[in-house]
């Protein structure tokens, strides 16, 4: 698959944009700017955490995914359906009526993404376990953590495990299945239904490695709806002839939730969600201040998957119905037909290793690098340190920094314009001039239909 | 480039601050990881050490395209043995800077290891002055 060097699912729609700078101001790694009244993104520092699609308030964010009609083209079409799909469902809705309508949906067979997890624990204890490596090892299983930690913190990559995720061992393992029976790959579709836009991006454009073999990928917002849609217009689950069970036995199920990995870590291990605090723990990390732990297992979103980007139940209690469904598992009607691929999967559960992927901030020459920093600190002296926004960068900071590079103009800046229209050094309409650059034109006239006000829905 | 940090003593909490700073300005610059790391480490003991044993205490940095040169300065109690405050696992924390995780007794020498170049002036009942220098590019 080829594909751009900075693939992102996440776009940014122009026309529906409305360049309020919400989006700016969340993201983790200052990669948004406000241009011409539309938000833009510097695309070699978005770690496709999704915080920006989060906050849109007119949904300008969109995650892109496959046209669902994609599966047919294949003759043999399998929904890849990791364990926080499933638990997105009321009680009562169970995994085997999701599975059923699924394929009344078009698809031909299921694999659940944790089904491979078994062996990945144990290949995690085994890297846990050997000194030779970076310690605390870092999980791999969250890909927007994978990419900050390439962006933020390149000197953590040697810690990051270089062994696949869950679901790259239950894709391996099915399309191995389908070989065996004789079939050839160009008749097998596999199709990862995804909560968040980083793990469409760690399928298309993979940290290290080029062959998850998975075809495409659906928005389980998208599958929601339409399981929902099939359940409410047949009257309810009782109408719906179940299909098999879930094949996760307790520890599988809770793989994706906050903790699922480290509890099956022996050693020392921290679990640790949500953004701030995992940036908040690797800066500590890379400052040395943390000793003896033996794995880490971050994930960006708060609640990890469950407060996925595109998953549409409300966070804790699809946690706290997962807990409870891992309790009920009945251990006889479990199926392992992964275990007879163990060693196949062994023989690829490696990804090659994970390099920084450092996004230049200055320059590559120190010397040149140095001077610029000057630069901005001197800038800053009279930057007001307020972090408005209005600058069309996140911060300040960033301001200065985009000025040094030559992408803003020191102006741009509302504060140090007030002072030079004061001064006589600056026209007033030229002043409005720049701001109408930067916000787009007619950005200020009154407008009734904007959010909050008195005609917002017209 | 100059960068100057106040450091004081006791303030546990806070230790570490500057040579975080100083790893993001590093970090900024495009400097090579590993030197980072080696910075970081040496700069990181230095702190702690005065926040464990001296009164207060000044860091300056400087940094220019081969090098940076960190140097801190201490009111306290000043090293009566430097050599044996050189050897690993010689501690004159008290009890209470240990149960904090502090005081190992790995300061001096950690820095030492890191460093390209270490020099101690210190003055019993007058303070004690750090320099170390490491090179960016590396000649080991």
């Amino acid at each position: 698959m080829s594909t751009p060097q900075f693939f992102h699912a996440l776009k940014i729609l122009e026309d529906v944009c409305i360049g309020c700078s919400h989006c700016v101001r969340v993201c983790p790694t200052e990669a948004l700017r406000i241009r011409d009244g539309k938000s833009h993104l510097y695309p070699d520092r978005c770690v496709d955490c999704g915080e920006c699609y989060r906050v849109c308030p007119v949904n300008a964010i969109i995650n892109n995914h496959d046209d669902f009609d994609k599966i047919f083209r294949y003759k043999h079409r399998i929904a890849l359906v990791p364990s926080i799909v499933l638990g997105q469902f009321k009680d009562g809705i169970e995994p085997e009526h999701i599975f059923a309508v699924l394929k009344g949906l078009g698809f031909t067979d299921i694999c659940e993404g944790e089904e491979g997890a078994k062996l990945l624990a144990e290949l995690i204890n085994q890297r846990v376990s050997d000194r030779s490596v970076e310690h605390p090892v870092i999980s791999s299983f969250c890909p927007a953590v994978v990419r900050l930690i390439q962006v933020n913190f390149p000197g953590l990559t040697p810690n990051i495990m270089p062994i696949k995720a869950p679901l790259d061992f239950s894709a391996m393992y099915i399309r191995q299945k389908y070989r065996d029976m004789g079939i050839p790959d160009s008749e097998v579709g596999i199709f990862y239904i995804t909560p968040c836009a980083a793990k469409i991006v760690a399928i298309v454009s993979p940290v290290a490695d080029d062959s998850s073999g998975i075809n495409g990928f659906i928005n389980l917002d998208f599958i929601y709806n339409k399981v929902m849609k099939v359940i409410k217009s047949t009257g309810g689950v009782k109408n719906i002839v179940p299909d098999r069970k879930s094949n996760l036995d307790g520890s599988q199920m809770l793989w994706a939730l906050t903790g699922g990995e480290a509890s099956c870590v022996k050693g020392r291990s921290l679990s640790i969600d949500g953004m701030k605090n995992v940036i908040d723990f690797l800066e500590k990390l890379e400052n040395e201040e943390v000793d003896n732990v033996d794995f880490l297992e971050l994930r960006m979103c708060d609640q990890s998957c469950a407060g996925g980007i595109l998953a549409p139940s409300n966070r804790f209690l699809v946690v706290e119905r997962m807990q409870k469904r891992a309790l009920r598992v009945d251990a006889d009607s479990l199926t392992f037909g992964i275990d007879e691929y163990r060693e196949y999967l062994k023989a690829n559960a490696k990804t090659e290793d994970i390099r920084p992927r450092t996004s230049l901030r200055y320059d590559v020459d120190v010397s040149k690098a140095i001077a610029k920093m000057e630069k901005v600190r001197r800038l800053m002296c009279f930057l007001p340190g307020i972090d408005c926004s209005v600058c069309g960068a996140p911060t300040c900071q960033a301001h200065a920094e985009d000025v040094v590079q030559g992408r803003s103009v020191i102006s741009n800046c509302i504060f140090l314009q007030k002072k030079l229209e004061n001064q006589r050094l600056l026209d007033s309409k030229h002043a409005l001039r720049m701001i109408e650059k930067i916000w787009g034109k007619d950005r200020f006239d009154k407008n009734c239909t904007k959010k909050g006000a008195k005609n917002e829905d017209s | 480039m100059r960068l100057d940090y106040k450091v004081e003593g006791g303030d546990f909490a806070r230790a570490g601050w500057a040579s975080s700073q100083v790893k993001k300005v590093l970090k900024q610059l495009g400097v090579d990881q590993n030197i980072v790391k080696r910075v970081v480490v040496a700069l990181y003991e230095a702190e702690v050490n005065i926040v464990a044993h001296a009164y207060r205490g000044e860091i300056g940095v400087d940094i220019d395209a081969e090098k940076i040169v960190m140097r801190l300065e201490d009111e306290g109690p000043g090293i009566p043995d430097v050599s044996l405050a050189m050897q690993r696992g010689y501690s004159t924390a008290t009890p209470q800077v240990r149960e904090m995780g502090f005081g190992a007794g790995m300061g001096l020498p950690n820095i030492n290891t890191n460093a390209d170049i270490f020099n101690i002036e210190t003055k019993v009942g007058v303070g004690t002055t750090l320099e170390i220098i490491i090179n960016f590019k590396s000649n080991q």
